[in-house]
């Protein structure tokens, strides 16, 4: 056999098995809504506001709700305590994409 | 066979057994080639299911939240307050959360108690995570102790083990009953922790945010699109985990393909010398450093992503578990569901297959280019 015959044969079945993972996705995808259904029972009737990634601290583990300076807890450019602050990126509090001024009583 | 097909079938013939005469050495950079697109295709599939799940999910989420803040820090609410907010044109639910954090002493794990708005949850029970159910090994019909605040365990029932695939949200949680939670962290009645609002119309949110500040301004009100907006951020190509492993293996990729750029050796001179003295154009040298390059970053780039895929997929990301677990005792196992990208399937491609390939060309062409006498004499 030519050697050529054997790479062509490797690399289709390599692109057969691409197609295979492309085709799995979108498997996993069309029946998403079925397996996400649980989950989604329980944040609509607990009105659950983050995912359960990060459990060490309360700014990882509910990044959405945390204070305005997480994951510098304590005050702005404090050092993180804890190793999923450097994985973390804190949040966009403020951005220019805000939709509301601080309140008075939080401004500095 | 079209002689155009024909005559690229025997440069591949002649490139695969020029990769063969240096086997070692291919199989190696082959090797370390497939390491690197299967790092970084891990960390974008695993990113990109969960940026995808964390829309998806808190589509469901309330469309805000209302804290309110004291002395810069979050502040349980009293019921004035959600009686005042709940009378806001445009506020169709508000519903006050009862929840705080519980550190277990006994194996050092951090849950989420939660108060349950279902009826039949009665006082005395609980509802646990997955999670908390493992680390504590315990089951249905078991009894678990929670220290209340006064330092005395109050005992619970655990009705139910929620079920396996609600482990991203549930990991950690124990539902009780209101009752409980307000015995639990001593909070009085007339106190919630936050509160919850639907709003009829979502594009009246910002003015009914507006509203609650004007009226309470010691009010915060977060978003539903800001909550989402800090998933996108904390997972975006710019956050924190993207960051440390996309920077360290594009930097050990760009070593690599400088290292192939910087020149051939000798031997690999020697054969393109050969070449042209028996008569082959600068054209077909190209063409079969091009070939070889194409075996190489095609069989890596297939097989990387392949493995990634079953790595994040199907053994859940076990690889990069520690990195996401950092101080956690309790950490959620959950299987993601793949959402894949055309868009970082495609950066992926041009990240890793074209700086290699023409990593290659490059000083092969400028070798085809020299004088075949002197290319064979170097």
């Amino acid at each position: 056999m030519r050697p050529s015959t054997l790479c062509l044969s490797v690399f289709s079945a390599l692109a057969a098995l691409f197609v295979g993972m492309l085709l799995h996705a979108r498997g996993r995808q069309s029946t998403a809504s079925q397996e996400r259904a649980g989950r989604v029972a329980l944040v609509r009737s607990l009105g659950l506001t983050d995912l359960c990634l990060f459990t060490e601290a309360r700014y990882t583990r509910h990044p959405a709700m945390a204070d305005r300076h997480a994951a510098f807890q304590d005050h702005p450019m404090a050092l993180d305590h804890f190793p999923s602050g450097s994985l973390l990126a804190p949040p966009l509090f403020p951005s220019p994409h805000a939709p509301l001024p601080p309140a008075p009583s939080q401004r500095p | 066979m079209r002689p155009s097909l024909q005559r690229h079938r025997s440069v591949l013939d002649f490139a695969l057994s020029s990769l063969l005469r240096r086997k070692g050495r291919n199989l190696a950079l082959t090797a370390v080639y497939t390491l690197v697109v299967f790092v970084l295709a891990s960390l974008v599939f695993f990113v990109q299911a969960l940026k995808h799940e964390a829309g998806e999910l808190l589509e469901h989420a309330p469309d805000m939240v209302v804290q309110r803040m004291v002395a810069g820090r979050h502040d349980p609410m009293p019921a004035s307050q959600v009686e005042a907010i709940r009378e806001i044109r445009g506020v169709e639910e508000a519903e006050a959360r009862l929840w705080g954090y519980y550190y277990d002493p006994v194996y050092g794990g951090n849950l989420t108690v939660m108060a349950s708005p279902d009826p039949t949850l009665l006082p005395g029970s609980a509802r646990i995570g997955r999670g908390v159910a493992r680390n504590m090994r315990v089951a249905e019909g078991d009894m678990v102790p929670l220290r209340g605040y006064d330092g005395l365990p109050l005992l619970f029932t655990i009705q139910q083990v929620l079920a396996e695939d609600s482990e991203l949200v549930a990991s950690d949680l124990v539902l009780l009953s209101p009752a409980d939670v307000r015995t639990l962290f001593h909070l009085p009645e007339g106190l919630a922790t936050d509160l919850a609002i639907k709003a009829g119309n979502p594009r009246e949110l910002t003015t009914i945010a507006t509203k609650i500040v004007e009226k309470f301004p010691d009010a915060r009100p977060i978003l539903k699109s800001e909550m989402l907006r800090t998933y996108e951020a904390a997972f975006d190509w710019r956050g924190g985990l993207m960051v440390v492993v996309l920077a360290s293996a594009i930097l050990s990729f760009i070593i690599f393909a400088w290292d192939k750029a910087t020149g051939l050796s000798a031997e690999e001179r020697k054969e393109i010398g050969i070449l042209k003295s028996i008569g082959w154009e600068s054209g077909d040298v190209l063409l079969l450093k091009f070939w070889e390059g194409a075996v190489v970053s095609l069989a890596a780039f297939l097989g990387g992503v392949l493995l990634a895929y079953g790595h994040v997929f199907f053994f859940s990301a076990t690889l990069f578990e520690h990195a996401l677990k950092g101080w956690s005792v309790l950490f959620p196992r959950f299987r993601l569901i793949p959402a894949l990208d055309a868009y970082q399937i495609t950066v992926l491609f041009f990240l890793t297959v074209l700086p290699y390939t023409a990593a290659t060309l490059v000083p092969c062409w400028r070798a085809a280019m020299a004088d075949p006498d002197s290319a064979m004499r170097s």
